[in-house]
């Protein structure tokens, strides 16, 4: 693979095996579990390849299993891959250099790296001295992340009493301290509510604009990677699936989009049928399947054609076209 | 290096705030170490009543290897026991790969993150009963007794650590470790007496496969003028290799450790 000097992750036919080992039930099973143990190995990510530039945002999909986790952690250095390479920011990650580990940081939704009993500004300045900030470089840097992420007076409260909002932000500040340039995160919005996901969402990519930071984060919501990722990489039963851009992988899920129509009067199913495919009629409400290269003519021929009550038109939730799309084993 | 010592700093003093956090907690953990004193000095007026001698030990001078336990407890107390029954912590729950992430070793930040000030007043008892007790054997202090005398504490100190901190980085395999604090806790007991004072073949474990000994018997001849210099030197040599092992072993341990997570 020719090396691009814009690309900055190299991700190069890659493979993890775990080596397991079943035990039988009952006390037979354990004595020949103990004695003649059958290992084998279990693939937890096969031959994925890919690149990523400087400064993308790119979101990683799969249900869970599906081998997220163990790529994500393979290109931050926490697991050696068994087959193939990884090339991040010129390094390699599994020998976790020092000038590496300053480039890069990881932050896990479900796991915390605060000190639980202390406000997190006592763990921030921890954080600065472990990567050699002066006092001054660290106080800087807080406040211009705290400002970006709206937070004040929470930073000297225990992290035991902030919400789980607070904390997430406070989390994030914390793995940004030390100006990395490649930010892992690996569910960085899990249990958060709608509006401290929307504010998560919305501090990652402005960090992304104003720093031209890489992003690569895992997601099981659906609405941080149409929010975030304009490049998406599925993944599934430790394959690639696919990779590209957003737009298209959800264009090629579902090509058409539902267009509701409610009547003044009622109308017959004919009269319809030339506009796209009915879903659903009864005399003053039909429902329509249009695809998204007729969408504005149509709706606009029904606006004057007709004496139009309401319309609404809708994506079919792309939630359930990804899982259909996974349990279907291939794109169109 | 600089970086390493303000972490320290840095690690001490967040360790001390959170200690502080919960005030009746901080109180009880006072009273405690309180009673733990209390039971020391008992167990060791109980010798004072005896008159009887301990091996080819004098009372006095076996108060001084009472002296260097205490001491060696209190450090056990302060600085062992928090960071090293943690390691199994940061293993179960994956924070271990924050630790992996930084780029700071491994090893010291999982040996030094934590600090409990509780432990303090014995180290302080141990050393007080230390020095009583040399000037009650007679022996008199010099320059020369002294510095011996720190030298092979911390040698004691170093394999003590090392030993520790082998069990606690087994955990990444058995993550669940059996109580190894327990197991290292008994060692440092048996340390309470002069080695000669036990049976000929206990003798021989103590001071060749699990170094007791060094622990607390020799630093007590280093401070009475009566240890001898080749055992020091093999105590240097000694608690260098446990020390590099140690740090071997670490990094063996964090080779299957990343190879394996998930």
């Amino acid at each position: 693979m020719p090396n691009n000097p814009s690309d900055l992750i190299l991700v190069d036919q890659i493979s993890k095996y775990y080596r397991v080992a079943n035990k039988q039930p009952g006390f037979k099973g354990t004595l020949k579990h103990f004695f003649d143990r059958k290992t084998y190995d279990v693939p937890a990510v096969t031959d994925i390849s890919f690149k990523i530039t400087r400064g993308e945002i790119v979101g990683f999909l799969g249900a869970n299993g599906a081998g997220k986790t163990t790529l994500l952690k393979m290109m931050c250095g926490l697991i050696h891959p068994s087959r193939g390479l990884v090339d991040v920011c010129g390094f390699s990650p599994q020998r976790r250099q020092t000038a590496f580990l300053k480039e890069i940081t990881l932050v896990m939704g479900q796991k915390q790296q605060l000190i639980w009993d202390l406000p997190p500004m006592d763990s921030l300045y921890v954080n600065a001295a472990v990567y050699g900030l002066s006092d001054y470089e660290a106080k800087v840097r807080i406040n211009e992340l705290a400002d970006m992420l709206e937070l004040g007076e929470e930073l000297t409260r225990p992290v035991r009493k902030l919400s789980l909002g607070q904390r997430m932000k406070s989390e994030i500040l914390a793995a940004l301290l030390h100006k990395p340039s490649v930010l892992f995160l690996d569910e960085p919005t899990l249990g958060l509510d709608v509006n401290a996901q929307a504010r998560v969402r919305s501090f990652l990519s402005e960090y992304n604009k104003i720093t031209g930071a890489t992003i690569l984060l895992t997601s099981h919501y659906m609405a941080d990677i149409t929010a975030l990722c304009p490049r998406v990489i599925c993944i599934h039963k430790g394959k690639l699936f696919y990779d590209g851009d957003f737009d298209s992988l959800a264009n090629s899920l579902s090509p058409s989009r539902e267009v509701k129509v409610e009547l003044k009067n009622p109308c017959s199913k004919d009269q319809f049928e030339k506009y796209g495919e009915i879903q659903d009629f009864n005399d003053r409400f039909i429902c329509l399947l249009v695809s998204r290269d007729k969408l504005t003519e149509v709706v606009s021929k029904l606006l004057t054609d007709f004496d139009i009550i309401d319309l609404e038109i809708s994506d079919p939730p792309i939630d359930q076209l990804i899982g259909d799309l996974f349990i279907k084993g291939e794109v169109n | 290096m600089q970086r390493y010592f303000k972490t320290i700093k840095l690690f001490w003093s967040t360790a001390f705030a959170s200690q502080l956090e919960y005030q009746l907690n901080f109180l009880i953990e006072l009273l405690a170490m309180l009673g733990t004193l209390l039971g020391s000095v008992f167990i060791l007026s109980l010798f004072f009543t005896g008159g009887r001698q301990l091996g080819d030990w004098t009372w006095e001078s076996a108060l001084v290897i009472q002296g260097v336990y205490t001491f060696l407890d209190g450090l056990t107390n302060a600085l062992l026991r928090p960071n090293l029954t943690e390691i199994v912590n940061y293993v179960r729950e994956g924070t271990l790969d924050y630790v992996l992430l930084k780029p700071i070793d491994s090893q010291f930040w999982l040996s030094v993150k934590k600090f409990s000030f509780a432990g303090l007043p014995e180290v302080i008892l141990g050393l007080s009963i230390v020095f009583w007790s040399t000037i009650q054997s007679g022996s008199s202090f010099s320059f020369y007794s002294l510095s011996i005398f720190i030298i092979s504490l911390f040698i004691g100190f170093i394999i003590l650590y090392s030993v520790w901190f082998l069990i606690a980085a087994s955990s990444i395999w058995f993550v669940k470790t059996w109580n190894a604090t327990e197991v290292l806790r008994a060692l440092l007991a048996a340390g309470r007496y002069p080695v000669s004072a036990y049976p000929v073949i206990l003798r021989f474990i103590f001071t060749l496969v699990l170094p007791v000994a060094f622990l607390t018997t020799f630093p007590a001849e280093a401070i009475l003028g009566e240890l001898k210099f080749n055992i020091l030197f093999f105590g240097l040599i000694l608690s260098c290799l446990f020390f590099i092992f140690s740090r071997f072993f670490w990094k063996f341990a964090l080779k299957h450790y990343t190879s394996a997570s998930s």
